[in-house]
């Protein structure tokens, strides 16, 4: 009797569907691409100004496709053209690794983080307050204690609709969106108030301390700073804390099904809070690391669009950690060649927006693509983040 | 504990009155001389600032805000002992006016202001929210959460005002602002009614692209159309005959440009549609228990675009009145999120025009007072009194004004 | 004479089951034909079929001698036909009239009749001898009088015949017995009558001719006067199943669980559970019957910590766990199957083995500080489906990918082998297999015997009847009485059920 059946073994990764997810990530970018690439034959005929409008001929389509040419040639070359162009993208990138972990861990607890924008606004505001507001600190102290400040106002601003949410209902969407513009008005108070810089004519904060600064990893010529690293090592550190920790386990099954998660002695307002947090810290993070790495002081508030490009790039990466990596470096090539394509071309940076929107499409709506693509439907259910706006 | 004291929605609010009055009356008592004197002045119809008022009301500011706060309390106390109809809603409603109207009188202290001239300003600030809470209605009472309207505002401001540039005329514009609206709603009625994606993220979209497309949109379509010299003008006021010089009715809903009006007329429209008509029978039931409205032969499917097509339409007029009325103008963003007080407007207002037009009022007041306090020497930054509409919004979601419940079928795609 | 309706050789299929297997059948005119089988036996299939909710992939209907396409409800209700739904189609937030005329509205103008509405619903109620409140929302009422509404609903459409889909589940018997007379009513006025049901007793009482469905398959038919319950059952379940559990008698110790005075709101914030007191001792098994509805499910999830409390204690072996959180009640000791095991009992996307450990997951051995351990995961989750059979490829295949049976039987898995003092089980057997359901069935009594009080909870008379050592009968969110297993009867269980107390000394609030 005490022949034991040959256990199967524990699957580690699911590989087919990796695959499978990798590659409807990839068709949709490719899809939006081309999308992206009919806006511009459509508009980039209507829209130079050297030519009369109703005059459609052979010229003009040939002229629309040289722009189009130019257009994703300077995004390429923007992007990846030379070990600078490169190493910016790898500094756009960081923000939106950060970022895009952000989204990522509100999705898996069932919660849909759209205010990325003004949780990264408050901790740029603390991080660059701390890094300034000591002087003679040693950098071990003082460029963590200004990062910790970015994180931590980061995670306040995220707690309070995790925490609304789960105790009153009032859905995180609206919520963290209303938080974006109170953050942005507190903010122009706090810059223009509180915290000016004298010395200066415009309204910022002062420098932040030589040492709160993060350090650019190969030297001054190349912007790419340590943020970068922390980056990396953070989607580790939130694919360990998702999947191999009690933490983790309780923000996924309060995720995957709430009601059995209280059954199971799970709270889930703790998780809510806790999760929204964590999310809103990221965000703080990624808005200290670029204050702290790069900028080193802050303007009136920068609205980079951050907020909704981490949510394409949580969707991007089927909010897998590890994948926000490379979801990340793709948007950032996108962000950082888009100045370039506009100089070529002529092409309104806004393109990239649109670019964003269809990938967001694609990606969330996946049928599309299976359906475009002729790949097979995937099983299981579809993740549901709504459950109307009561509680 | 379970027997003693609890801390309920109606004793929250209750103690917040409390907390609220107090502070008020404290803040004010400390800040303003007893002697001064608030003046609110009523004007005549279509009045020309050299004429005379029609009236001047001195009030003399500490006491008359200790009134207020006394009221408040007494309202307080009133609904804390919990007898009788449940007012709670009604007082958190009221709470917020007397606040605003608090501070306006804080603001003016030693001053005069045109009264009629807000409240004027406050129906025509409503509008872009009151349009923007009925396509929410429309959706929502056919079962589809539609958190796009901001998006589709931001649309239609910018289709309408590319095709007033090229028409010359804004009226075009107009009617392209609500075909826009209704054009682009379609992908999120496809999305969420078609492909059955989760709503949230299909409206989140809508926003998303609109962002995107109406950014590229004034970079490439725009600007080289005004430097070109195109250019245009706002939708003209239209004093109704006799009506507009009625003091003070007059000026606040009989003097208004042609969105303001259409929102006017739409909340009864609206209403009326929505609970004496089939339409209207079928649209609640479907938002309700589809199911049901299926086996008694409705097209769920067909009902849910049509509605979802008409809201983007009213959310488009919505966006006209910021490009096409407000001011001739488009810019990024312009909308600045009154998409989303829209659905809290909605939610206060329980999911009835009426009921949404007194939550677009609560917002506009706190936009027009903001606006009015401009003029002043005040003490407050600027800043916290363009928090407000946000603030509410939270406090409106968040239940403690209300928590009515939405249709039961949001949300949740019709599967045959 | 032509039948009213014909079905000829119907058979639909939907993925991996077969669910109308060549399905045969006719309807007379003036005729209540019953339609009898298990759950899951295709009965709902088939109706919807003739409603037009769903198309057959084979097969053809027959209405009055012609054949005819049914596309969807409006055709179904242009053929005459209407349908009253197990779950009612009616919209709680609408009037009594406005349901009814929801399709097909009465209009003035453009606007709504209400008036004419209203009374047309009052002249089909007097007809039929349906009493209902034409413009009372539908949310008010009770069950009984929803059902009304939805006959009407039928009615109103001009439907000659009526389907009336399992319509006894969720009445009280006395209530069943006011549909019978309306039933007969129809009949008398020339109505075709199909009944669906899965309860013999009724079947035998109201049908002119019976036909029984098993596995999708039409296995026979019988006029009642020549059946007997057991005949029905055997072509019903198709071999003699009894649902007796072998098991000794009981030796009951100190109360495990004493609830006293207890008041839970339900979701619309009313008393579902009114002043209920109760006592579960050590190994015995205390069965709370009653009709659904009645707050078996709020009393469930206020001793879980699910719900909150209103006033009353709920003790748990001596601890007072009133408004206490899931996790102490858990950690106090007790086991919960719940009733809905896909809402609360399983992450279905989860593997089985993270199931397994869903309440246990953060103690060792399973997790060391906050870091789990997954090969002690997966050690249990190997040594559990083994133990209690769960048929899986794999103990890491998602549970979204176990029949019914297997799946309750990983919630089974895990609350059974914690240290329990109390097992609440709720439903356990809803909707299995009868082979589980006598493997759920022979744990539970182990957990008894072993010395776990046990709270059963379900509304199946035969599986109380078949477990319980005493009966708790729940109305309107109280105990009515508590009888010893021994001295209960259907009849006598019935009658409580539906609120009647024999001693008229006790007032029972309306």
């Amino acid at each position: 009797m005490t022949t034991k059946p040959e256990s199967p073994p524990r699957p580690g990764i699911d590989w087919r569907g990796l695959a499978t997810s990798l590659l409807v990530s990839l068709l949709a970018i490719f899809s939006a691409l081309v999308i992206g690439a009919g806006v511009i034959l459509v508009t980039s005929g209507s829209a130079s100004p050297n030519r009369s409008p109703g005059v459609c001929d052979a010229v003009g389509e040939i002229q629309s496709v040289y722009v189009l040419c130019k257009a994703y040639g300077g995004l390429f070359v923007g992007a990846l053209g030379n070990p600078r162009a490169i190493a910016n993208t790898l500094v756009e990138a960081t923000p939106y690794i950060l970022a895009g972990l952000a989204v990522a861990l509100g999705f898996k607890c069932g919660l849909f983080n759209i205010g990325a924008e003004g949780q990264i606004i408050m901790g740029s505001m603390a991080a660059a307050v701390a890094g300034a507001m000591f002087v003679g600190l040693p950098m071990i102290i003082h460029l963590p204690l200004a990062l910790l400040a970015g994180v931590l106002s980061g995670a306040l601003w995220g707690a309070v609709p995790g925490f609304l949410r789960a105790r009153t209902g009032a859905h995180e969407v609206i919520t963290t969106i209303m938080l974006n513009y109170i953050a942005i008005r507190l903010i122009d108070y706090l810059i223009k108030g509180p915290f000016r810089d004298t010395s200066s004519s415009a309204p910022r904060t002062a420098f932040v301390a030589e040492e709160a600064r993060l350090p650019f990893l190969f030297g001054p010529d190349y912007r790419l700073h340590a943020g970068f690293l922390i980056a990396l090592i953070m989607a580790f550190v939130i694919w360990w804390l998702l999947n191999k920790t009690t933490i983790g386990f309780e923000i996924r099954t309060v995720g995957a099904n709430p009601d059995a998660a209280q059954y199971a002695g799970m709270s889930i307002t703790r998780n809510f809070v806790l999760a929204m947090a964590i999310s809103g810290g990221l965000a703080g993070l990624a808005g200290a690391s670029t204050v702290l790495g790069l900028e080193h002081n802050y303007k009136a508030a920068f609205t980079g669009g951050y907020g909704f490009d981490s949510i394409a790039i949580a969707l991007l990466a089927s909010s897998n950690p590890i994948g926000i990596i490379p979801a990340a470096m793709f948007w950032g090539a996108l962000r950082n060649g888009a100045g370039l394509m506009q100089l070529e071309s002529g092409i309104s940076i806004n393109l990239i927006n649109i670019i964003q929107a269809l990938v967001i499409i694609f990606v969330a709506a996946d049928q599309i693509v299976r359906w475009i693509y002729r790949l097979p439907a995937r099983r299981g259910t579809q993740t549901t983040l709504t459950r109307g706006w009561g509680g | 504990m379970s027997e003693g004291f609890r801390l309920d929605r109606r004793r929250i609010v209750a103690l917040a009155g409390i907390v609220v009055a107090l502070a008020l009356f404290g803040i004010v008592s400390s800040q303003v001389p007893g002697d001064q004197i608030s003046t609110l002045r009523i004007t005549y119809a279509n009045a020309r600032p050299v004429d005379p008022p029609l009236a001047d009301i001195p009030l003399p500011t500490v006491a008359t805000v200790g009134v207020v706060a006394l009221l408040l309390i007494a309202g307080a106390l009133y609904i804390m002992r919990g007898t009788g109809r449940d007012l709670t809603s009604i007082y958190a409603g009221v709470l917020i006016f007397a606040t605003i109207f608090v501070i306006l009188i804080w603001a003016i202290s030693g001053s005069r202001t045109d009264i009629v001239d807000m409240l004027a300003r406050m129906v025509r600030l409503a509008t872009p929210i009151a349009l923007g809470a009925l396509a929410g209605i429309l959706c929502e009472r056919s079962g589809i959460i539609n958190i796009a309207i901001e998006g589709l505002m931001l649309t239609g401001a910018c289709v309408g005002f590319i095709a007033a540039l090229l028409s010359g005329n804004s009226w075009i514009g107009m009617l392209i602002a609500i075909l826009g609206g209704g054009t682009i709603v379609m992908v999120h009625a496809i999305l969420s009614i078609r492909f059955k994606i989760d709503q949230i993220i299909s409206g989140t979209v809508i926003n998303i692209l609109a962002v995107g497309v109406t950014g590229y949109l004034r970079a490439n379509v725009i600007l080289p159309l005004t430097s070109a010299g195109a250019t245009g003008s706002t939708l003209a006021a239209i004093p109704i005959p006799l009506l507009s010089s009625i003091p003070v009715l007059g000026p606040i809903f009989f003097n208004h440009r042609p969105v303001t009006y259409l929102m006017l007329i739409l909340i009864p429209l609206m209403h009326l549609l929505l609970f004496r008509t089939a339409w209207g029978l079928r649209t609640r039931a479907i938002g309700e228990h589809p199911r049901a409205a299926d086996t008694m032969g409705i097209n769920v499917i067909g009902l849910r675009y049509l509605n979802v097509f008409f809201a983007g339409m009213m959310a488009g007029l919505a966006g006209a009145w910021f490009s096409l009325e407000a001011s001739f103008n488009f810019d990024d963003v312009m909308t600045n999120g009154r998409g989303f007080i829209a659905l809290a407007a909605m939610i206060f207002g329980k999911w009835t025009p009426f009921g949404a037009l007194g939550g677009a009022l609560i917002f506009s007041s706190a936009d027009a007072l903001q606006i009015k306090i401009q003029g002043f020497d005040f003490a407050l930054p600027p800043q916290f009194l363009q928090m407000l509409p946000y603030v509410i919004t939270i406090i409106v979601l968040a239940g403690i004004i209300g928590r009515p419940r939405p249709p039961a079928a949001i949300g949740k795609p019709y599967e045959k | 004479m032509t039948p009213v309706l014909e079905v000829r050789s119907i058979t639909k299929r939907f993925p991996g089951v077969l669910a109308n297997d060549k399905v045969s059948f006719t309807l007379e005119a003036g005729e209540i034909h019953a339609f009898l089988g298990e759950n899951g036996a295709g009965k709902s299939t088939l109706m919807n079929i003739l409603y037009g909710l769903y198309a057959p992939d084979e097969g053809e209907i027959l209405v009055r001698g012609e054949r005819v396409a049914i596309h969807g409800p409006t055709d179904a209700i242009r053929l005459g036909l209407g349908m009253v739904h197990q779950h009612f189609m009616l919209v709680p937030t609408l009037t009594v009239a406005e349901n009814v005329m929801l399709g097909t509205e009465i209009t003035s103008g453009l606007l709504l009749d209400e008036k004419q509405a209203n009374r047309r619903v009052r002249e089909l109620s007097e007809q039929y001898g349906l009493t209902v409140p034409p413009d009372a929302l539908v949310q008010n009422l009770p069950v009984g009088v929803q059902q009304r509404a939805e006959i009407i609903k039928a009615l109103y459409r001009g439907a000659e015949i009526l389907i009336l889909d399992e319509p006894t589940a969720v009445l009280t018997p006395q209530e069943a017995d006011d549909l019978f007379e309306v039933i007969k009513v129809l009949r008398a006025q020339g109505k075709s009558i199909i009944f669906i049901s899965h309860k013999l007793k009724e079947v035998l009482a109201i049908a002119d001719r019976i036909s029984v469905l098993r596995r999708g398959r039409m296995v026979g038919s019988a006029l009642p006067q020549e059946s007997t319950e057991e005949s029905l059952a055997a072509m019903m379940v198709g071999r003699d199943v009894t649902l007796t559990v072998d098991r000794g008698a009981a030796s009951p110790g100190a109360a495990v669980l004493a609830i006293d005075e207890l008041v839970v709101l339900d979701d619309r914030r009313q008393r579902a559970v009114d002043g209920l007191s109760l006592e579960v001792r050590s190994g015995e098994v205390l069965g709370i019957a009653g009709v659904q509805g009645n707050g078996q499910t709020e009393l469930v999830e206020a001793i879980t910590g699910l719900r909150p409390t209103e006033a009353g204690h709920v003790i748990l072996a001596g601890t007072d766990l009133t408004g206490a959180s899931p996790r102490r009640v858990l950690d106090g000791g007790v086991a919960h199957v719940p009733e809905d095991r896909h809402r609360h009992g399983l992450v279905l996307s989860y593997p089985i083995a993270d199931n397994m450990v869903l309440s246990t997951y953060l103690r060792p051995p399973y997790a060391h500080g906050v870091v789990i351990d997954d090969a002690a995961i997966a050690a249990n989750a190997e040594r559990l489906v083994e133990m209690f059979d769960v048929r899986t490829a794999s103990a890491h295949a998602p549970a979204s990918t176990l029949s019914g049976g297997n799946q309750q039987k990983v919630v089974v898995a895990r609350e059974f082998t914690r240290p329990i003092k109390l097992l609440i089980a709720s439903q356990p057997t809803r909707g299995l297999d009868v082979g589980s359901i006598e493997f759920i069935h022979k744990n539970i009594i182990q957990k008894r015997d072993e010395g776990v009080g046990v709270l059963l909870v379900s509304a199946e008379l035969d599986e109380i009847l078949a477990l319980s050592d005493r009966i708790a009968v729940m109305f309107k969110g109280k105990i009515l009485a508590v009888i010893p297993a021994e001295q209960a009867t259907r009849h006598g269980l019935g009658l409580l059920m539906a609120g009647v107390v024999e001693e008229p000394a006790d007032v029972i609030p309306a």
